[in-house]
């Protein structure tokens, strides 16, 4: 693995989202318009959208959850951009990250200047066992999915492989739910706006107001442990364990440093950009890391000269719960089989000493998946800019990770900002 | 079988006729599970066809609630779950296959480590069997 660094600096120059959620009336152009706008008024300069001289879409599977293909023109027509060149990007559910990735390419050997970034997708048009047919498709076809796994179920295998080496238990994978949803609460965009605590009260509230028996969970654990309230997905993993079905849009503005000034006097420079690909999860060595996170995070380190301990803030791929535990490792912020412990003694929350999620992560903020990698990016861009509001973590935040996963680790992209005034 | 490609038509008419099929590459040794037409190691496409014990070890699995299509269709349910697992064979590969044996509604009794058998199951709705492994103990 060669040392390579980015031949032409890049940074983000604006950066912003639509709500993610489940939106019945709204279409996928409609998500992009939202997050296209969002991101506009956060360019401090303004943009003029003429400027923009290649959008890149990241999205998963337009074909499966909405019957629409070739997506990327689509959305350059819906924001105005026609004709720049308008290409989609597809690695599952790092498809938008593996986009932020491509954008610096193109800036960073002088073929564009400035490079729109999307993330788009609208799953909630399907029924849950089409989305979760969907999602497997992200898996091996013909060689893991008749074993009758599905993404869930992958994450469930890694889960119990790590409990039995390393000693976690559910409860462990409980308290990353409960951080996230933390988290999301103070995100106005996140499709959980609530606290764990606050889910129960409205959930014993509608009971009341129907006439039910009103539940009576005697506390956030308790509730957890209910089968009724959080069903098993795939054990040891619950509905609180995984990330929801989510439609959602994110855009980012990416300019080559030369011309950045011409947006912002804060930019956010992008130092470091990994990537690497696997094997299907039972062809790997050990089924309790990411090896292509790893690799990737490596290369991401390497090119921006800085380590793990250099990170104030960090978005990972919190598909489920056991996926934040694992990132959390593969990047550095803890040494195998610590990662969850270090949840548990709660060095991940906003106030530790290692946040990580402050945007409520995929778990809270929702997870439409070609949307997730560039929405880590936005929350990035408003953290390192001060810009947080109430989930602002405090102190000086100048290196900042994104780290966004594809299938079961079949696809890793990570990237390290820096911001310098 | 060396006369055919390693396909996966290949790999789904043995476990039809209950057989567990690799391929072994003659430059560096290398034995996969399913068989490869090349080998990802050395990048040699001379493959030779290799049936495995299918004795193994399980190394991760999960007790699925909620199915995917083709599972529903076998007649699993959030009632009637099932395990999905990964299974390293004796001979070296591993592979994800569903898991039987025990009762999924009951996933302390399943241990990582455990010694399992293949198996070639039939489920309702497909006129192909499907891999499985049975724990042994
Ligand atoms: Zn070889």
């Amino acid at each position: 693995m060669t040392n390579r660094k980015i031949g032409r600096g890049v940074a983000m120059v604006g950066a912003g989202m639509s709500r993610f959620g489940s939106f019945p009336d709204l279409d996928t152009r409609d998500l992009f318009v939202d997050a296209f706008q969002d991101m506009r008024q956060s360019v401090d300069k303004g943009l003029d959208p003429k400027d923009i001289d290649i959008l890149y879409i990241g999205n998963y599977s337009s074909d499966l959850f909405e019957g629409q293909g070739h997506t990327a023109p689509l959305m350059a027509d819906w924001v105005g951009l026609t004709p720049i060149p308008a290409t989609r990007i597809e690695d599952a559910c790092a498809s938008s990250g593996v986009a932020l990735r491509q954008g610096i390419i193109a800036i960073a050997s002088g073929m564009a200047d400035v490079v729109l970034v999307g993330g788009i997708e609208k799953m909630s048009n399907l029924p849950t066992e089409e989305v979760t047919d969907t999602l497997a498709t992200a898996g091996d076809v013909l060689y893991e999915i008749p074993a009758g796994f599905t993404f869930p179920g992958f994450y469930a295998a890694m889960a119990t492989a790590y409990m039995h080496r390393y000693g976690a238990t559910p409860e462990s994978l409980m308290q990353v739910g409960l951080k996230n949803h933390d988290n999301g609460a103070l995100n106005p965009k996140a499709q959980f706006g609530m606290r764990i605590a606050d889910i129960m009260a409205k959930k014993k509230a509608r009971a009341q107001q129907k006439g039910r028996a009103i539940p009576a969970w005697s506390d956030e654990m308790d509730f957890l442990h209910d089968d009724r309230a959080n069903l098993v997905i795939a054990w040891p993993l619950r509905l609180f364990d995984c990330s929801p079905i989510s439609d959602g849009a994110a855009a980012v503005l990416l300019a080559a440093d030369d011309i950045a000034h011409r947006y912002t006097d804060h930019p956010i420079h992008i130092i470091g950009a990994g990537q690497a690909s696997d094997v299907a999860l039972h062809d790997r060595p050990d089924p309790t890391t990411i090896g292509s996170a790893r690799r990737a995070g490596r290369m991401a380190y390497d090119m921006a000269g800085v380590t793990p301990s250099d990170i104030k803030v960090a978005e990972v791929h919190d598909c489920f719960t056991i996926a934040e535990i694992i990132a959390t490792e593969d990047m550095g912020f803890f040494e195998p089989g610590r990662g969850y412990v270090a949840v548990e003694e709660g060095l991940t929350r906003r106030d530790g000493p290692r946040p990580i999620n402050t945007s409520g992560g995929l778990k809270s903020k929702g997870h439409p998946v070609g949307a997730s990698g560039a929405g880590q990016a936005v929350e990035i861009w408003h953290q390192m800019r001060g810009e947080a509001g109430s989930r602002q973590v405090a102190g000086d935040i100048d290196i900042a990770l994104t780290h966004n996963v594809g299938g079961t680790g079949q696809t890793a992209v990570v990237h390290v900002y820096e911001r310098r005034n | 079988m060396s006369e055919h490609r390693f396909t996966h038509t290949l790999f789904q008419q043995h476990l039809d006729e209950q057989k567990l099929p690799g391929s072994r590459c003659r430059n560096c040794g290398e034995l996969y599970l399913p068989p490869r037409p090349l080998c990802p190691n050395c990048h040699s496409g001379d493959m030779s066809a290799e049936m495995l014990g299918g004795q193994g070890r399980l190394i991760a699995f999960t007790a699925i609630h909620i199915a995917p299509t083709v599972m529903l269709e076998a007649g699993y349910s959030v009632k009637n779950p099932y395990f999905a697992g990964i299974v390293q064979l004796a001979e070296g590969p591993a592979i994800s296959a569903q898991i039987i044996g025990v009762d999924a509604t009951q996933p302390q009794n399943i241990k990582i480590g455990s010694q399992v058998q293949v198996a070639f199951i039939e489920r309702s709705g497909s006129e192909h069997r499907a891999l499985a492994f049975e724990v042994i103990r």
